[in-house]
């Protein structure tokens, strides 16, 4: 077994018991990375630098003992969404191609102060708005169960790093699917908190009411201690919320006995690939197994989800990349004459298709005469969709469903028919629109070997509950600890 | 045909707070450009707004001043545009619900009381500035002000003269400087007012078409741009046209506005509530303890002034339109309380017609003029008692105006105190009846007048020192007994 091979407890265990220095992990994944990426294009920006330099601090912490920060010498990956301070933040899109934040994220600040070593910034779709990484300025990230594939977006490269093990975990964004897509896509556990749970400062925004920050990682215990760093009140971010975090680690292995699992019956529909449809229901016997109790139940307005998404997100995002004009930062077009053609020039050479097409959406839907027939009607599906999970709650206590109708699909299916890319999404959108908190786990595998995730919905706040059934499940089944064949 | 004017005023007040609306950035002038930026109010990517909780309380004071109704849910809106000193593209302010609605101002106007009510008062972030250099062809942005809090107050169409709008603006800037959220100060654009003016034939009560000016950054531009609109508008009808609604700008040199975008060109803002702020909520509570701690305001002083130091009407509204003024009023008197008319009669005459002249309240503040209100307290004092004339006492204003001296100091060191030593006024027009001694005998003759030119020779020799009525006792006096 190889250095990089260990999770962040097994890791942290060994370095705690000075029987692993943090330079040796850090310089395993950076070799890996070395060796793998050139196949599976996870990093747009290796620090291989600084990477060693934390390390050789973290290792004087360990030399020093007495109480050390949660992630002391365990070497990250952090969406390029996410800006680090002095390091090169992109987003994916060409406007930001050199952009250099002046300052951390809080989610950033929280990695390094619980002594996280951050090897680098993962690829993901041009501003989060994907679901195979192929909406990328600079190029695709891979699946790496099969080259041939995309390993789902927008948070793509994040998962590649954690399922490729290019990094012990990650961090990524999710607005309408971004975290358990491609987790789903990979085979790893990855997991979208409540809205509100993780500080949005300092994260490139794509969709406000939406966008959260989490974890990817190679268990159910690591996502634990990825989310017990990043997680909490952030004043600066008048949306996090301040409400206490609890202690994910240490109800983790309460298990699962007593535990109502919804089974929303929308959920399971015609057209999704019968592998997943198994492998979900295989999940939830299992569930059943260790002590849970199914329960049919019913969100109406599930096919509405994702309509009123992409009013929602579209708007939003017409509005937060408005400051791409070229004027303070960022790329500007050469050789323009005046302010207009400066800025159309800077954004059209600037953004790619995706983008732009989201950026004409969400103007149209928000321009005068418009607004209340799209803007304000999708607002109340938004409304009545929350309704929709919050009665559901009353009969259970998690709801399981699948994280995506397929597998991961191949590079260029979808690029065609933006359509058929945004059903991808159809069952992780409406947690983002309810601002529950969703993980996905592994659950099996298809026909060709490709990884399937089960989604698991909480209550707000209610990440502990999901940590404790995946957990749970782990114990039980095998799926998580497969590894592509890299 | 006649016409009526029909005129709502747009008023945009920079709130004195310490720091921006939604960051930690100084708000203080004249700072070397983009120094007072950070990454929030500069606009970088994944910057979040932080709500600094004195623009409220700012906003509530205006708001409780103005009677204004109190929102108990408000919500931030995005307010979208392109512009370079606009760093995110929209610009945060408040829309379908705004902190406070349903309020008014009372004027008072040639002895006339009116209510012109306010629709709304809102809170929002200010823009930069685009400076245009004149010695090449860039345009430069300096951030220093965006994110500066501002105060949007509408007001209803409720006016009908350029007077009436000067006086409701007046009356504003007079209450937001009273409870200390804003210095008013319209050239330098603390305060910014735009026009809505629309006319219609007197009688009717339909509204006409109405046109939104711009650029008014005076109370002199305000008035005559409305004056200037009325009339416009008015000519337009009566010559067969019709008004389109459009955004004019006014220009102060050549006194006219120019139309500067039609209705078809007007921007689509796309207005849509802030998801990165939460919902305002402001607790009755918070209400309450804002509505205790309001100092008192311009109308109640004026009348208190009236009542109080039997002030005419005129001169407890002059002195009571600024805070500064009417505090330096009130200290003057404190000093001095024998007489406050003739105490207001310096103030206006004399301080606010020099602090004009030399545009000495920059800032809006009388601080610029150098005698603090204790001096003119004294002098008034050494005017009643006798020890210098009126004539003198001007003399003696003057220099404490460029000296700042107390008024006894200049007296003393240059010797302006009167004459009032009998014996030594004797001596004086001895000298002069001396050396006039044909005048003497004409005046003995008869003719009195000659007494004024006695007098004027005595105070030429005294330099206007002599105390007037003793001067005019002993001319008399000696003119008819002293048979020489």
């Amino acid at each position: 077994m190889a250095l990089y091979n260990l999770t962040i407890h097994e890791a942290s265990d060994l370095l705690r018991k000075r029987q692993l220095s943090a330079q040796e992990l850090t310089r395993s994944v950076l070799e890996r990375i070395r060796t793998t990426d050139a196949q599976v294009h996870s990093y747009l920006t290796v620090c291989e630098t600084e990477a060693l330099q934390q390390a050789e601090t973290a290792d004087r912490s360990l030399a020093t003992g007495g109480p050390l920060p949660l992630l002391c010498g365990i070497p990250v990956a952090v969406k390029d969404v996410i800006l680090t301070k002095g390091l090169r933040s992109t987003a994916g899109s060409q406007i930001l191609a050199h952009f250099v934040p002046p300052y951390d994220a809080t989610v950033t600040c929280r990695l390094r102060e619980a002594g996280a070593i951050i090897v680098g910034k993962v690829n993901c779709d041009e501003f989060a708005m994907g679901s195979s990484t192929e909406n990328s300025a600079f190029l695709p990230s891979r699946n790496p169960w099969d080259l041939s594939r995309v390993p789902g977006g927008s948070s793509g490269g994040s998962a590649t790093a954690v399922a490729a093990e290019q990094a012990l975990a990650a961090l990524g964004t999710d607005t309408g699917g971004s975290i358990r897509l491609p987790s789903s896509f990979c085979g790893v556990v990855g997991l979208k908190p409540t809205y509100g749970r993780v500080s949005r400062f300092g994260v490139v925004a794509y969709a406000s009411s939406l966008d959260q920050v989490g974890p990817f990682a190679k268990d159910a215990q690591d996502c634990a201690l990825m989310l017990q760093a990043i997680a909490g009140h952030d004043p600066r971010d008048s949306t996090s919320v301040n409400t206490s975090v609890p202690d994910y680690q240490a109800s983790l292995t309460q298990g699962v006995r007593g535990l109502r699992i919804g089974i929303p019956k929308e959920y399971f529909v015609e057209g999704m690939q019968p592998a997943v449809e198994v492998a979900v229901q295989q999940a939830v016997a299992e569930f059943a197994a260790l002590g849970a109790r199914p329960v049919p139940i019913s969100l109406p307005h599930t096919e509405y989800a994702i309509a009123a998404y992409y009013i929602i997100a579209t708007a939003e995002a017409s509005s937060n990349l408005a400051r791409y004009d070229g004027m303070k930062y960022g790329y500007r077009a050469p050789q323009t004459e005046g302010l207009g053609e400066t800025y159309r020039r800077t954004r059209a050479q600037g953004f790619g298709s995706e983008v732009k097409r989201r950026i004409m959406l969400g103007t149209y839907v928000l321009s005068a005469g418009y607004y209340e027939a799209y803007y304000l009607k999708a607002q109340k599906v938004r409304t009545l969709i929350r309704q929709d999970f919050l009665k559901a709650f009353e009969a259970c206590d998690v709801i399981a469903t699948p994280v995506a109708p397929t597998t991961a699909f191949r590079l260029g299916e979808k690029t065609a028919d933006p359509l058929t890319m945004y059903l991808s999404d159809i069952f992780t959108i409406a947690v983002n629109l309810a601002g529950l908190p969703g993980l996905s786990i592994p659950c099996g595998f298809d026909e060709n070997h490709l990884p399937i995730g089960a989604q698991l919905i909480g209550r707000p706040f209610g990440e502990e509950v999901l940590l404790q059934a995946a957990y749970a499940y782990e114990q039980a089944t095998p799926w998580h600890l497969r590894k592509p064949p890299l | 045909m006649e016409y009526e004017a029909v005129i709502g005023l747009e008023v945009h007040a920079q709130l004195l707070t310490e720091s921006k609306i939604f960051c930690g950035c100084s708000t203080k002038f004249g700072a070397a450009p983009n120094h007072n930026t950070c990454p929030v109010c500069t606009g970088l990517p994944g910057v979040l707004p932080v709500l600094n909780r004195r623009v409220v309380e700012f906003a509530l004071r205006a708001a409780l001043a103005t009677h204004c109704h109190i929102a108990a849910a408000s919500r931030w809106a995005r307010k979208n545009y392109f512009y370079p000193d606009l760093p995110k593209g929209y610009q945060i302010s408040m829309y379908e619900l705004p902190i406070a609605q349903h309020g008014y101002v009372t004027l008072k106007l040639n002895g006339h009381s009116k209510r012109v009510g306010l629709t709304r008062i809102h809170m929002e972030e200010d823009a930069g500035k685009n400076i245009h250099d004149a010695h090449s062809d860039a345009s430069l942005v300096d951030l220093n002000r965006a994110g500066v809090p501002l105060l949007e107050i509408v007001s209803e169409p409720d006016m009908r003269t350029p007077e009436e709008a000067g006086e409701y603006l007046r009356s504003l800037r007079a209450i937001l400087q009273y409870i200390e959220v804003c210095d008013g100060n319209m050239e330098e654009g603390s305060l910014r007012c735009d026009a809505n003016v629309s006319v219609r034939p007197q009688g009717s009560t339909a509204l006409g078409t109405k046109v939104e000016t711009k650029n008014l950054n005076s109370f002199r531009a305000v008035e005559k741009a409305i004056q200037y609109e009325i009339q416009r508008q008015s000519e337009t009808l009566n010559a067969g046209g019709r008004i389109v609604q459009e955004t004019r700008l006014w220009d102060a040199d050549r006194e006219v506005t120019r139309s500067m975008r039609s209705k078809e060109q007007a921007h689509d803002y796309r207005y849509f509530s802030d998801p990165d702020l939460l919902p305002l909520t402001v607790a009755q509570e918070w209400i309450d303890t804002v509505q205790a701690s309001l100092p008192e305001l311009p109308a109640e002083r004026r009348e208190r002034f009236m009542q109080k130091y039997n002030l005419p009407s005129y001169d407890a509204e002059v002195l009571t339109t600024r805070k500064d003024v009417a505090e330096y009023y009130e200290a003057a008197v404190h000093a001095y309380p024998s007489d406050p008319k003739i105490l207001s009669n310096w103030i206006m005459d004399g301080v606010l017609r020099v602090i004009k002249d030399e545009k000495l309240d920059t800032g809006l503040k009388i601080t610029k003029w150098p005698c603090p209100p204790e001096q003119l307290g004294a002098l008034v004092r050494l005017i009643d008692e006798g020890k210098i004339s009126g004539k003198i006492a001007k003399t003696v204003f003057d220099e404490m105006h460029h000296s700042g001296k107390a008024p006894e100091t200049i007296v003393t060191e240059q010797g302006l105190t009167q004459v009032r030593d009998e014996g030594a006024l004797a001596v004086q027009i001895d000298q002069v009846l001396a050396a006039n001694p044909e005048k003497v005998v004409e005046y003995r003759a008869g003719r009195d007048k000659l007494l004024q030119f006695f007098v004027g020779q005595v105070m030429k020799a005294t330099q206007g020192k002599a105390n007037p009525q003793m001067l005019n006792e002993l001319l008399r006096k000696k003119l008819s007994t002293d048979h020489q």
